[in-house]
C-alpha cells in the first residue's frame, strides 16, 4: 500500500477575469505520508488556500483546475463525478477554515450542527446523534458540553466556536484534515490551547493533516513536513528542521530572516527584510517569479521556467543557485 | 512642563473608560462595559511604550482615549504638562496637530475616493498650514519620507498593497510634524515581509523625526522588537510593566508569564514550555472582584478575591501587580 495518503501532481487552477488569466496554482507537487503533517506556508495570495480548495473541488467559477491529478488513497479526485466526491468531503476529507464565526450558521444551536454532519453521513437516530455530538464535544474539551450543546454559536468564545468546528470536522472519523489557518483568527493564550489539541487529536484520530498558515512559529511546532509557496508555485519543499536551519530557496531565507524573534540577540537589531512586492499574478515575470527580489539573481533566472530541483533526496528547490543559499545567513 | 518628570511626554493617570452596555431598547441598563479601569503609565521622550494584550483588553480604547477620539470616563493625560481633558474643542484641535494616529487596517483607513496626494495633504488643510504650493510640497516631502515617490500623489488607495497602504497613512500621520503618534496594530494585517518593513521604516522615522509612540499590538516579537518599554494589559488593567528586555526575559505576573509561553517559537529544536492558563477571559461588564486574572490564576489565593492589587516596584523600574508573587501591593 501506498505510503502517501495525498499525492498532488502538477496541479494548475486559474481564475478567469476579465483583466485576464490569473494562474493561482500552477505546476504544484507534494504529497503528505500517512499520519505526518504538511505545512502549506506563504504570504497572503501565494495560492495557499486556493491549493486546499482545489483538493476538495472547492474552487467557485471564475476558478477552474485546469491540470494536474489529485491522488487520495490512490484515486485521482479529479476524476470523481460529484456524488462521489460528496461522499469524499467530510467523510474522508474534512476541513476546518480560520474563522469559525463564518462557517457556522448563527440560528441554528452548535449542537444541531454537529448533529447534522453526522447525520449527513451515518444513519442514527436523533437520540443517537445527540449523544454522539455531545460526546464529540467532549473529546474537544468543550467543558459542560452536555450544557453548551444547546447554546448558539454568538454564545460561544472563538477558542470554543474553533473547538465547534473541529468537533464536525472530525465527527465522521475523516483520514486527512485541512486546516487553513485554523488560529489565525485567534489570541496567542488560545492560540496555544487549539494547537495542542489538534495535535492530540491527530494522534487519537490517526489524521494526516494538511496545514495552510503563515505563521512559521506555528509551522516549526506542527509540521513534520514544510511546501513553502510563492506566487502560485512551490518554491521549496523540505522536512521542517532543514526548512528552518538551513533553507534552500531565497525567499524561504528572506521570509525566516525578516520574523521578529522574541529575546533573540538582547539588543535591537533592524530587522532584515524581502524588497519589493509580490508581482501581480496576472503578470508574472518570466522565469522565477522571486527574481526581482532576489539577492542571488543572475541573468539565467530570467531565462525559462524554473523547475524544482532535487537538492537531495528528501527535499527539492525551486532555484538554480539552491547550493549559494544560506551565505548570508550568517549569524 | 513638569519638573519632577522633564523627559516624560506623556502621562496617563488613572485612565478609566466604560461603554454603557447596548440593548438600551429592551429596558436593560445601568451595566457598563469596563474596557479601561484605572490605568496609569508615561512615556518619555523619544521612547516606544509597547501595550499588549489579547482581544478586548482595552489597549486600543486606550491609546483612542489618549488622543480623545473616544471620551474617556474619567482620569488625567498630561500632554506635555497639559490636562488634555481639561481642554476645549478649540484648543484640544490644536493639540491634535502634536499627536497623530497610524490604524491596523490600511485598507479601511484610506478613503478610496480620495488622491493619495489629497489624503496627505488633508491634515494640513484642516489645520490652515501653508500655501497651496507649499502644501504640494510639503505632500512631496512626506511621500519620500515613506518611502514612495512623488508620481504616487495622483493615484488612488486601491492601487497600492497593503504595505504601501500603510506608508500613505503614516505619511498622513507625519504631515503636521506631530511629537507623538499612537500606531494602533500598524502591522498586524500585513504579511511578514512586509512587516518588516514597515517596522524599520518606524524606526527610521522614529530616530529622525525625534518620536515618540505608544505602540499598540497582540504581536509580542513584534513589541519587543520596537519597545522600550511595554506594559501588559488584561481585562481593563495594566498587570505588569518594565522594560522590554527585563519583561520578556523576567516575566513575573502570572498572566504574563502564561502569555509569553503561549508563543510559538519559530524554531522546530526549541521545546516551549507552556503555562497553560484555564479556561476564557470574563466579561469585563462584570469582571472578578480583587485581581482580574485570578479567575484563571494558577498561584490564585483566597486574599485575591478580596483586594485589588497595587502595582509594586519588584526591580528598577518593573512593577507588577500581584499580591501572590509581588507581595507589598496589597490594598484595602
Amino acid at each position: 500500500m501506498n505510503d502517501n495518503i495525498l499525492e498532488v501532481r502538477r496541479l494548475d487552477t486559474e481564475f478567469r477575469t476579465r483583466r485576464g488569466t490569473v494562474k493561482a496554482v500552477s505546476d504544484v507537487s507534494f504529497s503528505i505520508r500517512r499520519g505526518s503533517t504538511l505545512a502549506l506556508v506563504g504570504e497572503s495570495g501565494c495560492g495557499k488556500s486556493v491549493t486546499s480548495l482545489s483538493i476538495l473541488r472547492l474552487v467557485q467559477p471564475p476558478g477552474e483546475i485546469t491540470g494536474g491529478e489529485i491522488l487520495f488513497n490512490n484515486r485521482d479526485l479529479l476524476k470523481l463525478d460529484a456524488e462521489e466526491m460528496r461522499r469524499i468531503r467530510g467523510r474522508e476529507i474534512a476541513m476546518i477554515f480560520q474563522d469559525p464565526m463564518t462557517s457556522l450558521n448563527p440560528v441554528y444551536t452548535v449542537g444541531d450542527q454537529i448533529a447534522e454532519a453526522i447525520e449527513l453521513h451515518e444513519r442514527l437516530s436523533r437520540k443517537q446523534a445527540r449523544v454522539k455530538t455531545v460526546e464529540m464535544m467532549e473529546r474537544v474539551r468543550i467543558p459542560d458540553a452536555a450544557r453548551r450543546v444547546d447554546d448558539y454559536p454568538f454564545q460561544l468564545s472563538g477558542g470554543m466556536r474553533q473547538r465547534v468546528m473541529i468537533a464536525m470536522a472530525l465527527v465522521c472519523n475523516p483520514n486527512l484534515l485541512i486546516a487553513d489557518e485554523p488560529t489565525t483568527a485567534l489570541d496567542v493564550t488560545i492560540q496555544a490551547e487549539i494547537l495542542e489539541l489538534l495535535r492530540d487529536l491527530k494522534d487519537d484520530f490517526d489524521l494526516s493533516v494538511l496545514l495552510i498558515t503563515h505563521d512559521l512559529g506555528v509551522v516549526a511546532e506542527t509540521a513534520d513536513r514544510v511546501a513553502v509557496m510563492y506566487a502560485g508555485r512551490i518554491v521549496e519543499e523540505a522536512p521542517v528542521r532543514d526548512i528552518f536551519h538551513a533553507p534552500k530557496h531565497p525567499y524561504t531565507e528572506g521570509l525566516l530572516r525578516s520574523v521578529p524573534r522574541l529575546s533573540s540577540a538582547g539588543q535591537r537589531q533592524r530587522l532584515d527584510t524581502i524588497e519589493g512586492a509580490v508581482p501581480s499574478l496576472l503578470d508574472l515575470p518570466r522565469g522565477c517569479a522571486f527574481a526581482p527580489r532576489c539577492r542571488y539573481v543572475m541573468a539565467d533566472c530570467s531565462k525559462e521556467t524554473i523547475p524544482l530541483l532535487a537538492v537531495t533526496e528528501a527535499r527539492s528547490s525551486r532555484c538554480i543557485r539552491f547550493d549559494r543559499v544560506g551565505e548570508v545567513m550568517t549569524q | 512642563m513638569n519638573e519632577n518628570g522633564k523627559d516624560i511626554l506623556i502621562e496617563v493617570r488613572g485612565l478609566r473608560k466604560y461603554f454603557p452596555v447596548g440593548n438600551r431598547l429592551f429596558g436593560a441598563g445601568g451595566e457598563m462595559v469596563r474596557a479601561v479601569d484605572d490605568i496609569s503609565f508615561a512615556i518619555r521622550r523619544g521612547e516606544t511604550f509597547g501595550l499588549v494584550g489579547e482581544s478586548g483588553c482595552g489597549k486600543s480604547t486606550t491609546g483612542r482615549c489618549i488622543l480623545r477620539l473616544i471620551e474617556p470616563t474619567a482620569g488625567e493625560i498630561i500632554f506635555e504638562g497639559r490636562d488634555l481633558l481639561s481642554l476645549n474643542a478649540t484648543e484640544m484641535r490644536r493639540a491634535r496637530r502634536d499627536m497623530q494616529i497610524i490604524f491596523q487596517d490600511p485598507y479601511s483607513s484610506l478613503n478610496p475616493r480620495m488622491r493619495v496626494g489629497e489624503i496627505i495633504e488633508e491634515p494640513l488643510l484642516i489645520h490652515r498650514v501653508g500655501s497651496r504650493r507649499e502644501r504640494q510640497e510639503r505632500v512631496t516631502e512626506l511621500l519620500k519620507l515613506v518611502g514612495l515617490d512623488a508620481e504616487h500623489a495622483t493615484r488612488y488607495p486601491h492601487e497600492f498593497s497593503g504595505g504601501q497602504r500603510q506608508r500613505i497613512g503614516i505619511a498622513r500621520a507625519l504631515a503636521l510634524d506631530p511629537k507623538f503618534i499612537v500606531c494602533d496594530e500598524p502591522v498586524s494585517a500585513l504579511d511578514v515581509s512586509v512587516q518588516a518593513q514597515i517596522v524599520n521604516l518606524l524606526e527610521d522615522l522614529q530616530s529622525r523625526l525625534d518620536l515618540t509612540y505608544l505602540f499598540i499590538s497582540h504581536g509580542l516579537a513584534v513589541v519587543e522588537h520596537i519597545s522600550t518599554r511595554v506594559g501588559i494589559m488584561y481585562l481593563g488593567k495594566i498587570v505588569e510593566t518594565a522594560s522590554s528586555e527585563e519583561i520578556f526575559r523576567n516575566p513575573v505576573h502570572p498572566y504574563t508569564r502564561a502569555l509569553l509561553s503561549a508563543i510559538p517559537v519559530p524554531d522546530p529544536d526549541v521545546k516551549r514550555q507552556r503555562l497553560p492558563i484555564e479556561g476564557d477571559i470574563p466579561t469585563p461588564v462584570n469582571p472578578p472582584s480583587g485581581c482580574r486574572f485570578r479567575t484563571r490564576c494558577p498561584v490564585v489565593e483566597p486574599r485575591c478575591a478580596e483586594m485589588e492589587p497595587e502595582m509594586v516596584e519588584v526591580s528598577e523600574g518593573h512593577f507588577v501587580a500581584c499580591m501572590v508573587i509581588a507581595p507589598g501591593g496589597e490594598k484595602m
